[in-house]
Order: structure tokens, then C-alpha cells, then sequence
């Protein structure tokens, strides 16, 4: 089989279409650079009524809205999930690794929370603060007037509130609490934890002419029809390609490797096209890798060449290394005080929370190194698959009898309607190199490309986190006027802690630093090893902070788009 | 996108009460924005592989003429109809639970084998089959397997007790996703609306109120047209 070889040299090749190649994409084609979009899934329009899920009701479906075809619900707008079929993932025994993949144009920002936090100056110096990890070579300094471009471009609710590791933007005013979050408030403060307005990328106000404004419809998860919400194919490709930008997009083509010369430095990519099932080629004067931290550094390890035997990018031996996710541990409680719900109004409002608690602690007093900030979840919600599955077991906290039939079971799931809350914590773990990604040589996809191997093991540092969360979760339920639901996870349980991956935050496999030694590109996210490869998803991360990590990928590939447009200009690269 | 829509036309078009316009009152802005039609129920958002799957389940079988039956019965039982919102049937339940039961395989012996429970109890007690039962014998059947002890793991609970928890759950989540459960229930979502806040009335009924602090810096709803600009420092001037 001859691999087909396209004539066109793109001044750019980008692979991946989420938020960090979706920025590139934005920024590299508005400076007039002819850019090829590499994406391993189908293109997908949040308008297309034939895809939409937006508005539905459970009824559309037989399955009313299970996850039986998608994780987290069948109206969740990600095609993919924790396993794909012919695209398998494997792990060193007694090593726990969950891999959320999706493919589609705009990738996870379709579906993801729109939590859209910055990092704060102490985040990007953890080893100055506390011994543990790495610096990262930048600072707040070096990505804030990113941070500030971005808030502009994309839109983000929030508040200005002067805090000195939670920084202030360039925010759009945020909703009203909804009720629960009005208990959450007032069981905060009786706790001494601080809450203020969430920071999410959904435009409670207009922002330009042509995107949509929130209705509130709280479905943020399945994508905004109108573009009221943040994805990267609605709010940074399509506008690049509407602006006039030259903006290929090759859809269904997974990418095997950077094809190299003789000197080292990228010639383009070699991709399979889904389509066919043959093997293409694109030449490109710059490639920008933007497949998902994992993903991209399967590509690099996949690409090795006479120059680069160790894999692209890679003679320092860290690709793959240091890979982390953020620590996640979750309760819900139950609160009388939420109970007989009035049902004359909607309150969807936002998808997710509309407040939210950043990280108040003081770690030098704590027996774990980084914070965590909470999520709140709860409310009068739309029914799907397994509402009412128990609609009475909170008469237990009433001495009540549980279970029955007749009648009484329609009261009992209005009486309770609404009255759980729950909580998330969603933290920092520490980046180490022992917990790693690389190929397994026994392994390969349906495309024939070698498949990555997880190693990853969770420290007694993040498990006394999570231990902190449970017992944080349990003072607010309780000072809520509440009881929490099940059983407080035991140490063996490691306090609820998810498996590494669970919180689809994954980071750090190409990590950026002065020293070619020990990171994998520079501070501008080009690699050591190849100066016209770049890397733009969170592998570049040095560490995580307890921030979610799509504002600071968004920030950091236009910083690294500017210096790709400047290099080009001055014909270093 | 022949069938587009104002939210407007949306709201009045799905026959919303009076309630639903409560955050729109204080609307000094219109906004006309198109939302697809979303009426659209042949794809429901399905991709071409996941509308073969449910092609598939459908032209499969799981229950004979009278487990279906059965299953009606029971499910009109632990929910009866009410007017004016209908009950299992007018919400499709048994449809329902066929299609999760070819849908979830790890149910199907638990639903199957308690449906001949019920027929074996039935018969055994009564010499009929449960559905030609009187509602009194029905009763007096399920009443032993309907309260289950909530601290006991339910997979350590007998088969019968098993069954009738699932057959429950499926029926009241069935009906409570059903158009007529959501009646019921006073669910006023999933359409395009203004949120401004929870009404004065539901806040004093349970005892909380907006600080104003706060509510200062939330959204002004009549500014919502307006796009945002800022000063240098981030203070929102629009």
C-alpha cells in the first residue's frame, strides 16, 4: 500500500481541535497562515438540528437518557468515552488510569463544565512554596494579558474580588444563586468557608454579534445551539474560518506521527483516514500538536526517526512522564430544610453551579501540600433514566417505612424533589515521574498505531486530600441542617478518591522548562528537540494548581500562537 | 434549519403558563436569537451508530404477550393513574422496561424470573395468574416484598424483593420521564427563559433571602442585549 502524499505545503498542521488547537487555529489562520485542522472524529455543528440534544425531552428517547452509549448520559454532547471500540488503552498491573477521549471537531469542550478559572501566581511555583514538583519557567505575569484576551474573546461570568491566588478578569456579571446554593452560602459561612459567583464561559450577556445569549436552559453539557456556551468549533474555528481564514479541516484522520528529515525538524504528519482506512500525508513548515496531553504524547513517542529514536521530542526521556490528573472526591447530603419544593418556576439556570468555593485553606497547618476548591450540585432538575429509583429512602430519616407502591410514592418523590445536594472536590495532585504514559509495544489500535500504557499511582498526599474534602463535605452538610448520604469513605477507600483520570483533567506528559534535561519544550511550547513542533493541549503543564486546566490551555496556546507568528516572521523557524 | 424558531414562539408554542414568563418581566431587552427547532424527534442527537443499536434492541424480544401484560398490571399497581396526569400506561412504562431490560442485559433475569415468581406465588395462593388476580390478592402478594430493609445491601435481599425494587424504580422513573410524569411532577424546565433569580414567595417560604452585596453584582437582565465592554480594570461598563 502506497501512502498517498498531498502536494499542498500548510504553513501550519495542527492536530486536534479541542481547546488548545481550536486557539492555534483561531490565532495562527486570523495572522493569514494556511492551516490544515487535523481531527480524529466527524465534524460536528452545535447548531445542526439532526445532532442536537439541546432541549430534548427524556421521552425523545426509549432509553429516557441513560448512559448506555454515552458516559455520562445519552444527551451529553461527547462522542467518545471511557472506552472506544478498536482504540483500546492498557495499564501496568496494579496501576489505575481512566482515559476520557472524544472525537469530534471542538473535542471535550462540547460537553465540558465551563469552568473557567485561572491559575494564580502561587500556581505556577509550587517547589518555591513547598518543595514538591517543579516551577514552571513562566509566571501569572507571563500568561495574564492572556488570560485577559481570552476573557474578552470567549466571554466568562464571574466577579472581580481581589484575591490574591483567584485573580481577578475581565468578567460578565454572573446569576442569582438558585436556592440550594443560597443553603450552600449559608452553611459555608457557619463552616468559615468562603463562596463567591462561579467562573464559567457561558455569556450571560452578548459579546459580539455572533454568538447567542444564555437562556438558561442548563444543558451547557450538550452543547449551546445558539453558541451561548464555550466549544471550540463554535467560538474559535468557525469564526477563524468566517473571518476569511484559510482553514482546512480534515475530519475522521487520526494521526500517527510527525514525519521528520533528515535534519530532524518536522516535514508534517502522517495520519489514517477513517474513511478508507489508508495512510495520508501532510506536509506542513510547522506542526502543532493539540490531541489531548495523552494522546500527543503518544504521537511524539510514535515518532521515531534515525534523528529521534527515542521518539520526537524525547531524547530527554520525559514524554509521557509526570502525567497528572486533578484529585476528585464527591458527597451529597440530604437537607430537610429543601424538602415540599414550589415547582411554580424554573430554575435551571446555568449548566452546573452558579457559586462555587475556591481554596481557603492554609497548607503550611495541613497535612497535604495543595488545595482544592468545591463544586455544588443540586436543585429541581430535569428527570432522566433513574430518577425516582428509590423515591421514599429518605424516610429512613424520618422513621418512616421505605419502599411501597400506590399513591403515596407520587407525594413522597415530590416531597423530596430537589432536596439532595451534592459536592465535589476537585484538587491539586502532585506531578511526579514515576507516574507515567508510554507505548505498549504489545498493543495496537484498529489503525495499527501502538497504543499508550498508563502507570499511575495515587500518593498518601492526595489520599489525606481527599481525606480533608470528606470531612469538609460532612461540617457543610451538617451545618446545612442536613445528613449526609452513605457511608463516610474509609482509608481503604482511599477517602473516596477517584482513579487518576476520573476527573478528566489530564496534564503534564510534555512539560515545558528552561533545562532540555528535564521538560520536553520551552517556555513558548516548542520543542527541545524540533523547533518547528509545538505543543498546545495541557502536556506543557508543569503542575496542575486546583484550577480546572481549559483557561490556561486556552491562554497558553495563544501566547505560544504569537511566538509561532513571530519565529515565522523572523524566519527562525 | 428550515424550522427555526424565536425563544418567543418557543415559549408561547409550548403552552406555557403564566409562571414561565415570571424572569422575563423585568426584560427591557429583546432578544431575537434562532434556536433550532428541537422538535426533531427522528434523531433525537443519535449519531448513524447509535440509531442502529436502538433499531436493533427494537426488532429484538424480551417478554411474551403476557409477561407484557403482566408488567402493566404491576406497574398500574405500585403507581396507579391519577387525572389529571394519566399513570404507567399514558407514560409508556411497559414499553419502557422492555426496551431497558434489552438495553441493560444485566436486568433481564431478575425482571424475568420474577415475573414467574409472581405467576408461581400467584397460583400457588390463589390458583390464578397475578394478573387475573383480585387487586386485594395482588396487594396481599406484593405487600411482603414491597418495603425492603434500607440497611441491608439490596443484592443480598431475596430475588422477589430484588424485583419488586427494580420493577418500581423503572416504573416511577418511567413515568416521571414521561410527558404526563412531568405534568405531574410541575417541572418547568427545559425551555428558553430568563433566570432572575428564585421568586420572593419560595425564598420567604424557606426562610432565605438574597444579600443584596451579592445580588448587585449579578446580572442585569434588561442589559442583557447590550454587548460587554470594559475599562482597563475589568469593571464591566455595559
Amino acid at each position: 500500500m502506497q501512502i498517498k502524499e498531498s502536494s499542498e505545503v500548510y504553513d501550519v498542521i495542527i492536530v486536534g481541535s479541542g481547546a488548545g488547537g481550536g486557539m492555534a487555529t483561531k490565532q495562527l489562520a486570523d495572522a493569514g497562515l494556511n492551516v490544515a485542522v487535523v481531527e480524529a472524529g466527524p465534524f460536528f455543528d452545535p447548531a445542526d438540528p439532526k445532532t442536537m440534544t439541546q432541549l430534548k425531552w427524556p421521552y425523545e428517547s426509549p432509553r429516557r437518557g441513560a448512559n448506555t452509549t454515552r458516559a455520562f448520559g445519552e444527551w451529553d454532547m461527547a462522542y467518545g468515552g471511557w472506552e472506544i471500540e478498536g482504540e483500546p488503552y492498557t495499564h501496568e498491573e496494579g496501576t489505575k488510569f481512566d482515559w476520557f477521549r472524544s472525537h469530534m471537531l471542538g473535542g471535550r469542550t462540547n460537553h465540558w463544565g465551563r469552568i473557567s478559572l485561572r491559575f494564580g501566581p502561587k500556581d505556577f511555583k509550587g517547589k518555591t512554596r513547598d518543595g514538591y514538583g517543579e516551577d514552571w519557567p513562566i509566571g501569572y505575569d507571563d500568561v495574564k494579558p492572556y488570560y485577559d484576551k481570552v476573557d474578552k474573546l470567549i466571554g466568562v461570568f464571574g466577579t472581580n474580588e481581589g484575591l490574591e491566588n483567584d485573580p481577578d478578569g475581565f468578567f460578565l456579571p454572573p446569576p442569582k444563586p438558585r436556592l440550594h446554593e443560597l443553603f450552600y452560602i449559608e452553611g459555608a459561612k457557619k463552616t468559615g468557608i468562603p463562596v463567591i459567583p462561579s467562573r464559567m464561559s457561558m455569556l450571560t450577556k452578548k459579546i459580539n454579534n455572533d454568538r447567542g445569549v444564555c437562556f438558561y436552559c442548563g444543558q451547557c453539557g450538550r452543547s449551546c445551539s445558539v453558541y451561548a456556551d464555550f466549544s471550540a468549533g463554535s467560538c474559535l474555528i468557525f469564526p477563524a474560518q468566517k473571518n476569511g481564514g484559510r482553514v482546512k479541516i480534515f475530519v475522521n484522520s487520526v494521526v500517527r506521527e510527525v514525519t521528520t528529515n533528515e535534519e530532524g525538524k518536522a516535514t508534517g504528519v502522517s495520519y489514517i483516514s477513517k474513511e478508507d482506512r489508508k495512510e495520508y500525508k501532510l506536509k506542513g513548515k510547522v506542526v502543532v500538536l493539540a490531541a489531548s496531553a495523552c494522546s500527543s504524547a503518544r504521537i511524539l513517542l510514535n515518532s521515531k526517526s534515525k534523528q529521534h529514536p527515542n521518539g520526537l521530542g524525547n531524547s530527554s526521556d520525559v514524554v509521557g512522564k509526570y502525567l497528572h490528573d486533578s484529585t476528585g472526591s464527591s458527597r451529597a447530603g440530604f437537607i430537610p430544610g429543601l424538602m415540599n419544593r414550589d415547582v411554580s418556576y424554573n430554575e435551571d439556570g446555568v449548566g452546573g453551579m452558579h457559586v462555587y468555593s475556591p481554596w481557603w485553606g492554609d497548607n503550611s497547618k495541613l497535612d497535604f501540600p495543595r488545595g482544592y476548591h468545591i463544586e455544588v450540585w443540586g436543585g429541581m432538575g430535569m428527570p432522566n433514566y433513574g430518577f425516582g429509583f428509590s423515591p421514599n429512602e429518605f424516610n429512613k430519616f424520618f422513621n418512616l417505612p421505605v419502599g411501597g407502591y400506590g399513591d403515596s410514592l407520587r407525594d413522597d418523590v415530590k416531597k423530596y424533589y430537589g432536596s439532595v445536594i451534592g459536592f465535589g472536590g476537585r484538587g491539586e495532585g502532585i506531578a511526579r515521574k514515576e507516574n507515567y504514559c508510554e507505548i505498549d509495544p504489545t498493543t495496537v489500535d484498529q489503525f495499527g498505531i501502538p497504543v499508550l500504557k498508563f502507570n499511575y499511582k495515587w500518593s498518601d498526599l492526595e489520599k489525606k486530600q481527599a481525606k480533608h474534602m470528606q470531612e469538609t463535605f460532612e461540617e457543610l452538610i451538617h451545618n446545612m441542617g442536613g445528613t449526609p448520604l452513605g457511608d463516610t469513605p474509609t482509608k481503604e477507600q482511599d477517602y473516596g478518591l477517584l482513579a487518576p483520570g476520573r476527573i478528566i483533567h489530564e496534564v503534564g506528559t510534555t512539560r515545558m522548562g528552561d533545562d532540555p534535561k528535564t521538560s520536553v519544550t520551552n517556555k513558548f511550547q516548542q520543542l527541545h528537540d524540533a523547533d518547528n513542533v509545538f505543543i498546545v493541549d495541557a502536556g506543557p503543564f508543569v503542575s496542575q494548581a486546583d484550577k480546572n486546566c481549559t483557561w490556561t490551555i486556552l491562554a497558553l496556546s495563544w501566547r505560544a500562537s504569537d511566538y509561532i507568528i513571530e519565529q515565522l516572521k523572523q524566519q527562525n523557524i | 434549519m428550515d424550522r427555526r424558531k424565536s425563544i418567543q414562539t418557543i415559549i408561547l408554542g409550548a403552552g406555557a403558563s403564566a409562571l414561565a414568563f415570571h424572569g422575563c418581566k423585568t426584560e427591557g431587552e429583546k432578544i431575537t436569537q434562532d434556536i433550532p427547532a428541537a422538535e426533531d424527534t427522528k434523531y433525537f442527537g443519535r449519531t448513524p451508530e447509535e440509531l442502529e443499536l436502538i433499531e436493533k434492541l427494537d426488532a429484538e424480544q424480551l417478554f411474551n404477550e403476557h409477561e407484557m401484560e403482566t408488567i402493566a398490571v404491576l406497574s398500574t399497581v405500585i403507581l396507579p393513574p391519577k387525572e389529571p396526569h394519566g399513570g404507567p400506561i399514558e407514560a409508556d412504562v411497559p414499553a419502557f422496561i422492555e426496551f431497558m431490560g434489552k438495553d441493560i442485559p444485566e436486568m433481564q433475569t431478575t425482571l424475568l424470573g420474577g415475573l414467574m415468581w409472581l405467576d408461581h406465588k400467584s397460583n400457588t395462593e390463589y390458583g390464578v395468574e397475578f394478573k387475573n388476580a383480585t387487586l386485594e390478592q395482588q396487594k396481599a402478594i406484593l405487600d411482603p416484598i414491597a418495603f425492603h430493609d434500607p440497611e441491608i445491601p439490596l443484592e443480598e435481599q431475596p430475588l422477589e424483593i430484588q424485583f419488586f425494587f427494580l420493577m418500581r424504580g423503572l416504573t416511577v422513573t418511567g413515568y416521571y420521564t414521561s410527558k404526563v410524569g412531568i405534568g405531574d411532577l410541575g417541572y418547568k424546565g427545559n425551555m428558553p427563559n430568563v433566570w432572575d433569580g428564585v421568586p420572593e414567595d419560595v425564598l420567604a417560604k424557606h426562610g432565605m433571602s438574597y444579600d443584596p452585596e451579592w445580588v448587585a453584582k449579578c446580572v442585569d437582565q434588561s442589559q442583557r442585549a447590550v454587548i460587554a465592554e470594559w475599562d482597563e480594570k475589568g469593571n464591566l461598563l455595559t
